[in-house]
């Protein structure tokens, strides 16, 4: 009689797989994340948030290791330096673009990108550092001893945090003025200053929101690997993520994360083996490339709708 | 229908001139609009019309004259300063947030109403709640006199024109503004929705005691709201005066005719 064959530990195996691609996808989605707030505010593709996560993860570093602050009080001091991040830029760069195209805004953050990673190197040194803020490491016994099955403390917080985060973000965007005001000044501009929003205000706040949002990813990246400079690498990851879950949603945002997570590793692990490797370097971006043809706008990215 | 009565000046522009290089939009346009009135602006396509409602509230700024709102004189608008201190306006091409729902474009509109800080609007609770609540009666309250309680939750790119319409009059409503200016606000309308609006406009300027600036195409529509009518074309002001002054005067006739009036 023919059988499926399924062993158990083979499903275990699976599953396994599967969750760590999750986990990894997770991190993905909080790049991608920060990316949305600020496109969906401002139509602009902010090219330096990957080097935004960099940045605040090494002033965390930074704070604690130099200044021999407790993780508490590093953290603050960080999202302090986000803020004032978001108003310089809004000052130095967004205020004397208005109006411009989006490619010149695009060109502008790459400026901010390498502008971001130099100062990084000048204040804090380009050695790698180990960032410990107490985020729990290692196996989670739970996980092992009821379902037999690996994975690590960390990637459990960082989903966690991930999850907290969304719902947060979601109910401001949704169920505040603030949040009104952002989604307003991505729709039509005059409309909304004429109801008396200001857009630099809505710049700063949406800036700082997302470069909070930065210090996030880079907590949980740096807690994983290590602070390095390769960390501002992990911004062209989030690049599929966004194809994927369409540039204007929030949700999409971490599905699409998710998705790319679990298919790579799914595919390097059942794929790999045939094709002689590493299908996790490029798989997020054929399916990236997939979506471009078939469907533009993402999985949640909404389509323009236009009356004639 | 009984005299209307007037309060003082509300609004006067002074000699504004406003050019693009050299290409000059407003030449030396002064007029003044009275508290509680309904003063419309007209003249062919291309007159200056929208131009001169975006130096009021201070999307174009003119490089001659003053403008003069509820007594401080400015040289120039700034938009947040004109709908912080009560000037509100609609579009002539619509200018909603598409993907909002009509009960949100609405809220929008009650932005400068609503003060508690982005700490306690990001937890969500306290003030900011109570906030909230209260301006969201505001918003419903605007709804019931719009009639558009069927489309509250509709995301406002979906619904038909005359409906888009009747929302963001609503949005500029929500910031109770004492001067209100309308862009053509009939424009693209049928003879029912144009009744409707109409009405609504008598309706605000008679409840709420709203100034409004009015532009129209529609001179039927034009003579019975208006209590005066200002004409410009190619820039320059033709005309000034009550709808039947307007009406027989030989050079507006000329403007929109081309030809001698029979």
């Amino acid at each position: 009689m023919p059988t499926w064959g399924f062993r158990m530990s083979e499903v275990t195996f699976f599953i396994e797989v599967a969750l760590s691609g999750l986990m990894a996808g997770v991190m993905y989605s909080l790049v991608a994340l920060g990316f949305v707030l600020i496109f969906k505010a401002s139509g602009i593709f902010n090219f330096a948030q990957g080097v935004m996560a960099l940045f605040a993860a090494l002033t965390l570093v930074g704070f604690m290791e130099k200044f021999g602050m407790p993780a508490w009080l590093a953290i603050i001091g960080t999202i302090a330096v986000m803020i004032a991040l978001a108003w310089l830029i809004e000052k130095l760069m967004l205020r004397h673009l208005v109006n411009q195209e989006p490619i010149i805004l695009f060109m502008a953050t790459i400026g901010l990108a390498y502008v971001l990673e130099g100062i990084g190197d000048i204040v804090w040194g380009s050695d790698v550092k180990v960032l410990d803020i107490g985020i729990p490491q290692g196996a989670s016994d739970y996980m092992l001893d009821n379902f037999n099955i690996y994975i690590e403390k960390l990637e459990i917080f960082a989903a966690a945090t991930a999850g907290i985060l969304v719902v947060f973000l979601a109910i401001f965007f949704q169920k505040t003025r603030i949040g009104r005001a952002l989604r307003a000044v991505a729709d039509d501009h005059q409309a909304a200053l004429s109801v008396g929003i200001s857009l630099r205000t809505i710049w700063v706040i949406v800036w700082s929101v997302s470069g909070i949002v930065a210090l996030v990813a880079g907590i949980m990246w740096g807690s994983k690997s290590g602070v390095q400079f390769s960390l501002s690498l992990i911004a062209l990851k989030a690049l599929p993520v966004l194809i994927l879950g369409g540039f204007t949603s929030v949700p999409g945002a971490i599905i699409g994360g998710m998705i790319i997570g679990v298919g790579e590793k799914v595919a390097e692990v059942y794929l790999g083996p045939f094709v002689g490797g590493a299908i996790e370097n490029w798989f997020a971006y054929m399916l990236a490339l997939a979506f471009l043809l078939f469907r533009p706008q993402g999985l949640f990215g909404e389509r323009i709708i236009e009356r004639v | 229908m009984s005299e209307r009565t007037f309060g003082d000046t509300i609004l006067a522009v002074k000699n504004i001139s406003l050019s693009f290089g050299v290409m000059k939009v407003l030449d030396n346009i002064s007029f003044d609009i009275k508290q509680g009135e309904i003063r419309s602006i007209i003249g062919p396509n291309g007159a200056g019309k929208s131009s001169m409602l975006n130096v009021i509230n201070g999307f174009y700024h003119p490089q001659e004259g003053s403008i003069t709102f509820k007594g401080e004189t400015r040289k120039r608008m700034a938009p947040h300063a004109a709908a912080s201190h009560g000037i509100a306006r609609t579009f002539q091409n619509i200018a909603l947030f598409k993907g909002m729902s009509t009960l949100d474009n609405i809220m929008t509109g009650r932005n400068l109403k609503m003060k508690t800080n982005i700490f306690w609007q990001a937890l969500h609770i306290g003030p900011a709640r109570r906030e909230e609540l209260e301006n969201r009666e505001a918003a419903e309250r605007i709804i019931d006199f719009l009639d558009i309680q069927a489309i509250r939750k509709k995301p406002v790119g979906k619904l038909p024109y005359g409906l888009q319409k009747r929302v963001e009059l609503g949005r500029a409503l929500a910031a109770e503004p004492e001067l209100l200016l309308l862009d053509e606000p009939m424009a693209g309308m049928n003879s029912e929705e144009k009744e409707d609006m109409s009405r609504f406009i008598i309706d605000v300027n008679d409840e709420f005691g709203t100034t409004i600036a009015l532009i129209e195409h529609d001179m039927g529509v034009v003579m019975d709201l208006s209590d005066r009518v200002v004409v410009l074309d190619y820039g320059k002001q033709l005309a000034d005066g009550l709808p039947d002054e307007v009406r027989s005067n030989q050079a507006v006739i000329d403007a929109y005719l081309g030809v001698p009036h029979e």
